[in-house]
This record gives structure tokens, C-alpha cells and sequence, in this order.
């Protein structure tokens, strides 16, 4: 495969898109559920890359640069381990293509 | 109960929303528009293709003031295995003047242009706004909704919800009924990638304004979904649409599926060089008509990718049509029932027989199995692998030994690839019943 393509770097990429960034954390993760879920599809789901394992079992949650899309919160089968809004109005991925 | 403060609120100011607020304010209704973005558009993400034939209806001679990249007159479907790919390009000149068929167009640019036309005709838009729930009366019909402004409740005759994919006023309004779980929606993960006008007309074959549109199956690992290239004027857009539960199953990123498709043989000179600009994604109601909730209930309307009124299937990645359209009966029915004094379910009824005359049910009805059988593993895995073969087998110069028939082609292909017969009469069957 070509490195030209898989090269941009994550952090490179979500540098295209604009967030305006709210106070409130619009999603919420549950700790102790997530330390006993095996599967933690979140981690590889999420577009944005928000969701990252920790060496304890466990995962680390940042809100701030969240494209709203519902991913997280559809492909989690844990009960009560995500706690999915939107931003407050006008806040959160501000995106000028689409 | 007092006076509403609006005939209509319009949750969302995506296409469905908008087209539900024109019509419902040229109707003389007063219509407010709630948007959670800071502007229309600025939540919104799609491949880039609309189809305007159905504002026809909306806007006589859209096409002379429809924000535009480019016209679509090159359709191609590719259907590709890691090292091969069996392309059908259908190029009509007559799609690049009027009436026009198919125009690719931002987002940013597109939800802006029709929330304007809203409020043209009267329309007041309220945005950086979230409606947070809605506003019941003590009979538990709709009666607004609440928004996370302060004191920010919006009462209204008609509630029409057009919050999309996730849409949370569909559910809180119970018009899914019992069914949970169903998990009919995909993720697209999108790159706009830049280029220089020249180089896009010269590398597709394009001219002025022509645009190429181009739909891709088998380039997602055999994750049920498909992929789509397009070209705007100096820019590209480049994705991948993969259903949820494959992708929670396969531990695959999404860019990585974005990545492979960059990088496969046929379209790495496409993208050769180009400078990403914007990275996105968004899920789509994938499931159709088998998985649309009820559409009206009492005080309240639903429309578009709330009401899963997308289609994706295959060679089709359509919604924008589908959302202008059914907003648009939602505003007149809206209009309707209060100028009849009935907003109840009942009253609200003629939204679906609307629906119904037209092709948004239409269409969405015909190709009800389009969905099961674009996403089956035949169609995803087998199929692709077995016409690439095929085609490479066929156009296979191999003397001095004798060509092969298409016949035994198919035989040993699809022997090769695990096609028995009969499933293939029967996919081929169900998609002429779909499509034919
Ligand atoms: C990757 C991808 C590719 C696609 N490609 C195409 C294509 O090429 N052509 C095509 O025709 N269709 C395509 N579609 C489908 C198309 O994008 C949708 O069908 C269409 O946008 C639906 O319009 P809508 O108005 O129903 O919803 P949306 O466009 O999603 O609009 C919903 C609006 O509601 C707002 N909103 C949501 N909740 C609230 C709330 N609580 N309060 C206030 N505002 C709220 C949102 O900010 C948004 O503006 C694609 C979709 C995706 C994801
Ligand atoms: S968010 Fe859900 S899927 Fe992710 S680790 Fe927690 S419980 Fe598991
Ligand atoms: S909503 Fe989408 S982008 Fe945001 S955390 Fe969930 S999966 Fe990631």
C-alpha cells in the first residue's frame, strides 16, 4: 500500500476541522463499566479517535473534538456506560464543507 | 391552553427542515426554524450528489441559483476486489444543461442556500439553538418544544421534526413504537481533498461545469457498505460508508477503510496529490422502508433521515431528495390540517398519503429488499471478486490457447468464489424486482 496516503497523521487530520468548544461535555463515559467490557468497539469506532484504552482495563474519554455523529453510542452495548447529547447550541464541530 | 406562539416549529435546518418551513410559511403559516449549529449546514455532512428534480416543485429554475460545484454528467459504478476493478460509466451530455440532474454541492453551501429561501418567505430562524424534548399537552399530543435557551420553550400547532439521523424527537415522541434495537445505520467518514480545477478536468475527463459522480462497492474489506468519489470544482470528495454492526465486529478504523481506498490501483492517480481539507463523518439511516417509524402522530410530523428516509443501496447514496421532498408534504400538511382546526393524528393523515403519491414512498417502497440485498455478503464479498474475474478472464488475451466461453467463465468463477446457482437467480431476481 502507499505511504503516501496512510502518512497523515491523526492529529494532522483532525486539524481540518473546526470545533467550538463548549464548557459541558456532552457525552460522558462510565469508568467502571467500561473496565469490565471486553469488546471496547468505541476504541476503533469512533471516527474521531476520542476513546482510548488505559493499561488498567479501562478507558479515557475526551469530548472536545466530537463530530456528533452517534457512533459511540449506537455500536456501545454496555447499559449506562455512555451518556450521549449534543453540545449546547452553537457549540461543538463546526464543519465548512460537509 | 393558551396561544401557540408558532403554527409550525421545524426542528432542524437540514434540507427536510428548511423545505418543511418554506412551505409551510408560503402557506401564511407563521413557522419558526430551530438549528443546534451556529448556522445551517455547519452540523451536516454527505457524499456531495444532489439530485434536484424535486424542486422543481420548490423553486422554479433552481438551477440558476442552486449553489452549484459542478453538474453531473459522468455516473460511474465500480465494483473492485483489492487488486482488480469492473467499472460502468454512463456519461450523458444532456445532464449539464437545463433542467439539470444531478449537481454535486457543500453542504455549508447547500443547507445555507434553502434555509435562506425559508426565510424568504417568512420563516424565523433560531439558531445555536438544541430542541432538548418536547412540549406535551395533558392528552399527550404535541404541543412545541423545549430548547436549552434560557426560558426557551417554543409552543406550536404542529411540531415537524426534522433532526435527522439521531433524531431524538422522533423517539421521545414514541413514533418508533416498540422497536429498539434496531441498528439499520451506517457510519461515512469523508475526506474533502484539494485539488487544482485543471488537473480534476483533466484527470476525469471533464469540462467547464461537468461533474462525475461515482459509487464503489467491494472496497470495505467485506464490511457491508460501499464507497463514493466525487468531484466539486477545485476539490474532491472522497468516503466510505460502512455499516455499524460490521464495523463494531471487524477492530478496523474508519480512515483506514478511507486509506485502502485511496490507495487501491484504481484510484490512487485519482487522488495522486491532493491536499486534505476537511476530515468528517455522520451516520445514515441505512435500513429504508422496512425500518421507518411511524410518520405522524398527534401534534407532530417527521421527515427525512429522522424518518430513515435515506436510500442506500448500492449504485444509489440518495437523501437529499428524499428529505426536500417530505419536508415539503410535511409543511403543506402541516398548513393543511391547522387551517382545518385538526392537528391531531388523524388530521395530520394526508402527510402520508402525500408520501404516498409521490416518489418519496414510492421509490422507497419499490426498493424496500435494495438494502438486504446490497448489504448481503454475497453482494458485498462474492459478487465483486466473481464480475472481476470475469471481466478479467474475458478481455484475458491467452493465445495461442483457444477463448473461453462466458459460460464456463461463470461456472468456474463462481464455483471459485462460493456462487451457487440458485443464489445467484435469486439475487438477481429480487434486484430486478427492486430495480427492474
Ligand atoms: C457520508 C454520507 C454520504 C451521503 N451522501 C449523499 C449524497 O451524495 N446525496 C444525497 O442526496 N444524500 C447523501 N447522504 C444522505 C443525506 O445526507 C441525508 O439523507 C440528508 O442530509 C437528510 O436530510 P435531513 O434534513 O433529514 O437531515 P440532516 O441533513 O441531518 O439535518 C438535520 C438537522 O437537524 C439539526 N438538529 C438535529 N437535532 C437537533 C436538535 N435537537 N435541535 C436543533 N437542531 C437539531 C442538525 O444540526 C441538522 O442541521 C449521505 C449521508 C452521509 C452520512
Ligand atoms: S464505552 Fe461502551 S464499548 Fe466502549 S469501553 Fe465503555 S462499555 Fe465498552
Ligand atoms: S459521537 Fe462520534 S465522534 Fe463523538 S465520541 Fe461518539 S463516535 Fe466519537
Amino acid at each position: 500500500m502507499n505511504a503516501e496516503y496512510r502518512g497523515i497523521d491523526f492529529e494532522d487530520r483532525m486539524s481540518t476541522v473546526d470545533f467550538r468548544l463548549s464548557e459541558r461535555a456532552h457525552i460522558s463515559v462510565d469508568a467502571a463499566v467500561c473496565r469490565s467490557c471486553t469488546a471496547q468497539v468505541c476504541v476503533h469506532a469512533c471516527p474521531a479517535k476520542l476513546f482510548v484504552p488505559t493499561s488498567d482495563g479501562g478507558i479515557l474519554f475526551n469530548y472536545e473534538q466530537c463530530f456528533e455523529c452517534g457512533t459511540c453510542y449506537e455500536v456501545c452495548d454496555a447499559e449506562g456506560a455512555i451518556t450521549w447529547t449534543y453540545p449546547d447550541g452553537g457549540h461543538g464541530v463546526v464543519f465548512r464543507q460537509g | 391552553m393558551s396561544d401557540p406562539m408558532f403554527d409550525v416549529v421545524v426542528v432542524g435546518a437540514g434540507p427536510a427542515g428548511s423545505a418543511a418551513a418554506l412551505t409551510a410559511a408560503r402557506a401564511g403559516r407563521s413557522v419558526a426554524l430551530v438549528e443546534r449549529g451556529p448556522h445551517p449546514g455547519s452540523k451536516n455532512v454527505y457524499g456531495g450528489v444532489v439530485y434536484g428534480r424535486v424542486l422543481d416543485e420548490l423553486v422554479p429554475r433552481w438551477w440558476e441559483q442552486m449553489p452549484v460545484q459542478r453538474w453531473v454528467t459522468r455516473r460511474s459504478t465500480m465494483v473492485m476486489t483489492d487488486r482488480q476493478a469492473l467499472t460502468v460509466d454512463v456519461r450523458a451530455q444532456a445532464w449539464g444543461g437545463p433542467p439539470y440532474n444531478g449537481a454535486t454541492a457543500l453542504r455549508a453551501d447547500l443547507d445555507g442556500w434553502l434555509a435562506d429561501l425559508a426565510q424568504e418567505a417568512g420563516a424565523v430562524l433560531v439558531p445555536s439553538t438544541v430542541a432538548t424534548g418536547l412540549l406535551r399537552a395533558a392528552d399527550g399530543t404535541v404541543r412545541g418544544v423545549r430548547t436549552d435557551r434560557p426560558d426557551g420553550e417554543l409552543s406550536a400547532g404542529v411540531v415537524i421534526a426534522c433532526d435527522g439521523v439521531n433524531s431524538f424527537l422522533a423517539k421521545e415522541a414514541g413514533l418508533f413504537g416498540g422497536r429498539t434495537g434496531a441498528r439499520h445505520t451506517s457510519l461515512g467518514v469523508k475526506e474533502t481533498l484539494a485539488l487544482p480545477r485543471e488537473v480534476i478536468e483533466e484527470r476525469f475527463a471533464l469540462r467547464g461545469r461537468d461533474g462525475l459522480d461515482m459509487e464503489i462497492l467491494g472496497c470495505t474489506r467485506g464490511i457491508p457498505g460501499g464507497g463514493f468519489l466525487y468531484t466539486n470544482l477545485d476539490s474532491l470528495s472522497v468516503g466510505v460508508v460502512v455499516g455499524l454492526d460490521g464495523l463494531a465486529a471487524c477492530g478496523v478504523r474508519p480512515e483506514e477503510l478511507l486509506a485502502d481506498l485511496k490507495a487501491h490501483p484504481s484510484i490512487a492517480p485519482l487522488v495522486r496529490g491532493a491536499e486534505l481539507k476537511e476530515y468528517s463523518a455522520h451516520l445514515l439511516p441505512e435500513g429504508g422502508y422496512d425500518t421507518m417509524p411511524e410518520l405522524a402522530g398527534d401534534g407532530i410530523l417527521v421527515a427525512g433521515d429522522a424518518a430513515a428516509m435515506c436510500l442506500a443501496a448500492g449504485v444509489w447514496l440518495e437523501g437529499v431528495n428524499f428529505a426536500i421532498g417530505a419536508g415539503m408534504y410535511a409543511g403543506r400538511a402541516a398548513a393543511e390540517a391547522l387551517a382545518r382546526g385538526d392537528t391531531s393524528r388523524s388530521g395530520l393523515a394526508g402527510y402520508r398519503r402525500l408520501l404516498e403519491d409521490s416518489f418519496v414512498l414510492a421509490d422507497h417502497r419499490k426498493l424496500r429488499r435494495a438494502p438486504g440485498l446490497v448489504f448481503s455478503e454475497r453482494m458485498q464479498q462474492r459478487y465483486p471478486a466473481l464480475l472481476c474475474d470475469l471481466a478479467e478472464e474475458f478481455f484475458r488475451v491467452d493465445n495461442p490457447r483457444p477463448k473461453p466461453g462466458l459460460r464456463r467463465l461463470l461456472r468456474r468463477g463462481a464455483a471459485a468464489h462460493g456462487v451457487r446457482l440458485h443464489h445467484l437467480l435469486s439475487d438477481a431476481l429480487t434486484a430486478w424486482r427492486s430495480f427492474g
